[in-house]
């Protein structure tokens, strides 16, 4: 069996500097149910704010230390929620969509003002670990304050010598979060926090004797993968902070696009796709959060973020620990879905594309857009153009994900070890709604992928939302301005 | 007014090939590079599929290169005649903007032979005294094959180089090129697939006894990561190689296998829409102290280095020096002089084949596609017998497909019409190229210098060319021409027509013929015939280094940008071991 594909798309929650985002679709659901959670529980058992910090004064800088808190805030990919778009490095103020409202970040350079230049070490610690404002009041859990319940006491001594003497102060006061009732009521989310928070470690990090032990400590916690990768129960938490339970990575539902499963320990051989990240080697894991690249696929959607500004900065002890961590972990699933193989459908598709006779319009637009780079036979090259067959963005149940990449393109960022911003270009310019409900219906059923038909519909949802920035590629400049070239999008 | 910016270690005037090469070595040596542009930014966002494939706009309008309204050319055969502008680019075909001529060449990348790069030598090893013409001016580069080997080895690995050695560590390859000299690697990916014209070709050269090869190809067979982490994509036939980017990443050129590695260097800038109008030098004249250019809002600005890059095109390159007045001007009358000397271009001639039985789908092709011959190569067989020295490889390569340039018609169909119309359906597809380049030796009366009428719209006199064909390199082309009929007539088509230059031809500007223009500012052991010595450091100013095909001191058939890469990374190397730490003359 060949190796398994997997594909163009990570999303995770954390990483993105567009001005408005939205969190999960499943969140939109479950506001209601939240809502009422939070309101009984309040007027159930009201009560004041959370430990009463000790006070200690900041510590003086030390170098070192001050350079592994930056090393660690790149981990914890900090600036991602903490920079606004143009705006002052960790000066806060980037919109975190909710169904609830929009959540401000907050400044976290150490100006004492508007930042956290006031902050000890130990309200500091509170902050990062229990979700805790130096005021005593609670920050809404947009902060992964329960995945950064687990970061040690020394990472925490780390960061806070880098947030407060490697950071420069900036004086900004960003945009209040002001939510409706009764989410402005953050003491509630006491109750939120009793039910699903993590508990705060006492343990010193693991070091890198022991690689698996190591990328648990980072995956769970200051990486915070599961915020994106772990699915979300009714009150928006974590299903699972940690491998304790087979939710955790298990994959989840991010703005419509799939945030694989990361489970699958499986060896490529034995792997199929939509079994997590049983297909990749240890060191297909490594070069993709080092480069947003391996062999079988290019990252899109939230995780291209992710990897820009997190996870291309670490070092090689670390990738490799994630990667031995990820290994580990089984699949969830017991029989994983039987998509993408060289079966003879992948070879029948592959057939029909190469003789080019005969053509169902959704081979003929594939041939026409996709087929220079992706080839007949859906295997893409090597490192450059993701491998289609059995591609997961493909499969995903939600085909959001997939008509964003077709209509908008996409772009690898430029990493220290792969430098080159491979671009997939757009093609909102040159097809309309119907031809890519008709093409993305076609990769869906193309070769061995499994997955349910696209309507048109669909397509004009996403193509609404797509704005400028989004779009990789305009098409050819006209020649002939004012005459209409092609057709505009059809009624489906 | 004039605006001064700050102070920096290195400026490179353009961002093309050797430009970026130069950027990447400099930004290693742990300087700060400013790379300034004339033309605009290209980035992969220009050459996104399907944008590149438009034949009207790249093929025909030239959307890639210089406009010859600022950037123009005069051309005359001989100092008799009044020199006119080119107004449309027909000859020749210089690129602008950043990538340069890397972004819009085929893809084609030869290494030198050792005796292309020491003609004077051979000529005087293998002639008699008194064979070769008067006004020829043979010189050697002043720097050999050995020595730019490893250099050859690297750039074929930045380009992802697709092909089969013939000369492995002196060890004859079959179905490589057995002409080549010997490469201590083998080329980092196969060749291309073979098309219809390849095997055709193929047969019919080695019925003949001949050594046939495919083409070396800078369109990526595979793909490829490059010794920057650059990446390339397996090329995919879709055509449009020449006068175009490339849509799919598999021609290697500066965007796709340098730039943005160069741009990840903190200690690396540049600036586009920047016109270097001059290099300033300082008040001895024994060195530069920066470079003035216009900016793109108009801008007069003057920035100061500590070293210069001239890495623009052939003919941009020599037209600078001569507006900085750095260098004598070459003087055809006394001979003497140097910047404009050795003027040389490219022999090249052609062959149509058409067959009624072979549909060769021409449309599917890449630039670098192809099979060759090297059996005629300068040091390849006895040419004193034939009255010339020189050479010239034979090829072919399938295509072009294109609508517009890609249609052939047999020579009675009338020029338009419904006639023309029905010719060109029933003769599509069925035609086959063989062509040959060749070397062009440099004479006396071949040069380039300022022209005394035309001007640029900054007032500044353009650059001409006095360029005319000679009877040595004509007997060589005629030569090759009756080889190709011995190959067409092994094939056997249903009619050929060729087009070759003969004894008695003069240039005729108004057809194309070649983007290799070599020479002006060439490289060499002696400051008398040489703008810049073996290390490409300018004789006159120490710290202005000059890099391009510019160096060659005649054309050889092999095509130029290899050796352009070996050459720039050959004085890059010289420069971060001798010159940094001591800065002076290498020479």
């Amino acid at each position: 069996m060949s190796a398994r594909s997997r594909t163009a798309d990570d999303p995770s929650a954390v990483a993105t500097r567009r001005p408005a985002r939205r969190r999960s679709i499943a969140v939109v659901a479950t506001a209601i149910p939240l809502a009422m959670v939070i309101s009984v529980l309040a007027f159930a058992n009201p009560a004041g704010p959370g430990d009463p910090a000790s006070r200690s004064p900041a510590a003086k800088p030390d170098k070192a230390l001050v350079a592994q808190g930056a090393y660690l805030a790149r981990m914890g990919d900090c600036t991602a929620c903490h920079t606004a778009p143009g705006g002052k490095p960790f000066a806060g103020g980037l919109a975190i969509e909710s169904p609830f409202g929009a959540i401000y970040s907050t400044n976290i350079t150490p100006d004492k003002a508007t930042g956290i230049g006031n902050y000890t070490r130990d309200e500091f610690a509170a902050a990062l670990r229990k979700g805790i404002r130096a005021d005593g009041k609670r920050l809404y859990p947009a902060m992964p304050y329960p995945a950064y319940a687990s970061i040690s006491d020394h990472d925490i001594d780390a960061l806070y010598a880098y947030f407060m003497h490697g950071v420069a102060p900036v004086h900004h006061q960003p945009q209040q979060t002001d939510l409706g009732f009764p989410f402005n009521q953050r003491w509630t989310l006491m109750f939120w926090d009793w039910m699903f928070a993590g508990t705060p470690r006492s343990a010193p990090a693991p070091d890198g004797h022991d690689a698996v032990a190591r990328g648990r400590y980072l995956v769970q916690g200051l990486g915070h993968c599961g915020s994106c990768h772990t699915p979300r129960g009714l009150a928006f938490q974590s299903k699972a902070l940690d491998d304790g339970d087979p939710a955790f990575l298990s994959g989840a539902e991010l703005n419509g696009w799939l945030a694989p499963s990361l489970r699958g320990k499986r060896t490529s051989s034995e792997a199929t796709a939509g079994d997590g990240l049983g297909g990749w080697s240890h060191e297909d894991i490594v070069n993709y959060l080092a480069t947003g690249r391996n062999a079988h696929a290019a990252v899109a959607g939230e995780m291209k973020s992710v990897v820009e500004h997190s996870t291309s900065h670490l070092n090689d002890a670390d990738l490799n620990a994630i990667a031995a961590y990820l290994k580990t972990l089984p699949s969830h699933r017991a029989k994983p879905d039987q998509v993408g193989s060289n079966s003879s459908d992948a070879r029948d598709t592959t057939q029909r594309l190469t003789k080019a006779t005969d053509l169902s319009h959704g081979g003929r637009l594939y041939l026409d857009n996709c087929g220079a780079c992706h080839f007949a036979d859906g295997r893409g090259a090597k490192t450059v153009f993701p491998v289609l067959d059995g591609n997961s963005l493909i499969n995903a149940d939600n085909p959001t994900g997939l008509i964003h990449v077709i209509l908008a393109g996409a772009q690898l960022p430029s990493t220290p070890g792969a430098p080159e911003s491979l671009m997939m270009p757009g093609f909102a310019w040159r097809l309309n709604d119907q031809d890519v409900a008709t093409l993305a219906t076609f990769l869906r059923q193309a070769w061995g992928n499994k997955a349910s038909k696209v309507t048109a519909r669909q397509v004009a949802d996403v193509r609404k939302k797509l704005g400028p920035d989004d779009m990789h590629g305009n098409g050819p400049d006209d020649p002939y301005p004012g005459l209409q070239m092609h057709a505009d999008a059809e009624d489906d | 007014m004039v605006m001064k910016k700050k102070p920096v270690d290195v400026v490179i005037i353009g961002l093309g090939w050797s430009g970026s090469l130069m950027g990447m070595e400099m930004t290693d040596a742990g300087l700060d590079v400013l790379a300034l542009e004339r033309g605009n930014d290209r980035t992969k966002k220009d050459f996104l599929y399907p944008k590149p494939a438009d034949e009207l706009k790249y093929g025909v309008r030239l959307s890639l290169m210089q406009e010859p309204r600022t950037d123009g050319v005069t051309m005359r055969r001989n100092t008799q005649e009044n020199a006119l502008p080119q107004r449309h680019w027909t000859t020749f075909h210089p690129g602008t903007g950043v990538g340069g001529c890397g972004a819009h060449w085929t893809g084609v990348l030869y290494r030198a032979t050792p005796t292309e790069l020491t003609m004077k030598s051979f000529a005087e090893k293998t002639f008699p005294q008194g064979f070769l013409p008067e006004d020829m001016q043979l010189q050697d580069h002043g720097v050999t094959y050995e020595e730019l080997e490893p250099h050859y080895d690297f750039f074929e690995k930045i380009a992802g180089l697709s092909g089969q050695a013939g000369n492995l560590k002196g060890e004859k390859i079959k179905g490589g090129n057995p002409f080549e000299g010997p490469r201590q690697n083998p080329f980092p990916l196969p060749p291309l697939p073979r098309t219809l014209t390849d095997t055709l070709f193929t047969e019919a050269t080695e019925s003949l006894g001949y050594h046939p090869y495919p083409y070396p190809s800078a369109n990526a067979s595979q793909s490829w990561t490059n010794p920057y982490g650059m990446q390339l994509g397996p090329c995919n036939f879709c055509g449009f190689c020449s006068n175009y980017g490339c849509l799919n990443y598999s021609k290697a050129s500066p965007q796709t296998c340098v730039l943005d590695a160069l741009k990840q260097r903190q200690n690396f800038s540049y600036r586009t829409n920047s016109d270097v109008r001059r290099i300033n030098k300082s008040a001895d004249g024994k060195t530069v102290t920066g470079v003035t250019y216009i900016d793109g809002d108009g801008n007069e600005v003057f920035q100061p280095a500590k070293m210069v890059f001239l890495c623009s095109f052939t003919l941009s390159n020599v037209r600078l020096l001569l507006l900085s007045d750095i260098g004598k001007p070459y003087d055809p009358a006394t001979g003497t002089g140097v910047v404009g000397r050795n003027f040389t271009y490219q022999i090249t001639g052609s062959a149509d084949l058409y067959f009624k039985h072979h549909q060769f789908n021409p449309f599917i092709n890449a630039g670098g596609s192809g099979q060759v011959i090297d059996d005629f190569a300068p040091d390849a067989f006895d040419t004193q017998k034939h009255g010339f020295i020189g050479g010239s490889y034979i090829y072919t390569t399938q295509g072009p497909g294109g609508a517009i340039n890609g249609i052939r018609v047999s020579p009675d169909t009338p020029a338009w019409g419904s006639a023309w119309k029905r010719q060109a359906a029933a003769e599509y597809g069925h035609h086959m190229m063989i062509g040959t380049t060749g070397s062009n030796m440099a004479y006396r009366d071949c040069y380039l210098d300022l022209d005394p009428t035309y001007r640029d719209p900054h007032g500044d006199p353009l650059l001409r060319m006095t360029y005319d064909w000679h009877d040595n390199d004509m007997r060589m082309t005629e030569f090759m021409g009756d080889r190709i009929r011995d190959i067409v007539k092994k094939l056997g088509p249903d009619y050929h027509t060729t087009s070759f230059h003969q004894v008695g031809d003069h240039f005729d500007p108004s057809k194309y013929q070649s983007t290799h223009l070599t020479g002006g500012a060439v490289m060499g052991t002696d400051p008398n015939t040489s703008v810049v010595n073996r290390y490409l450091q300018h004789w006159d100013a120490h710290n202005l280094f000059v890099i391009g095909a510019t160096n060659f001191p005649q054309n050889m058939m092999h095509n130029p940008t290899g050796t352009v890469g070996a050459l720039t990374f050959w004085a890059a190397k010289k420069i971060r071991s001798d010159y940094l730490d001591n800065p002076g003359p290498l020479m």
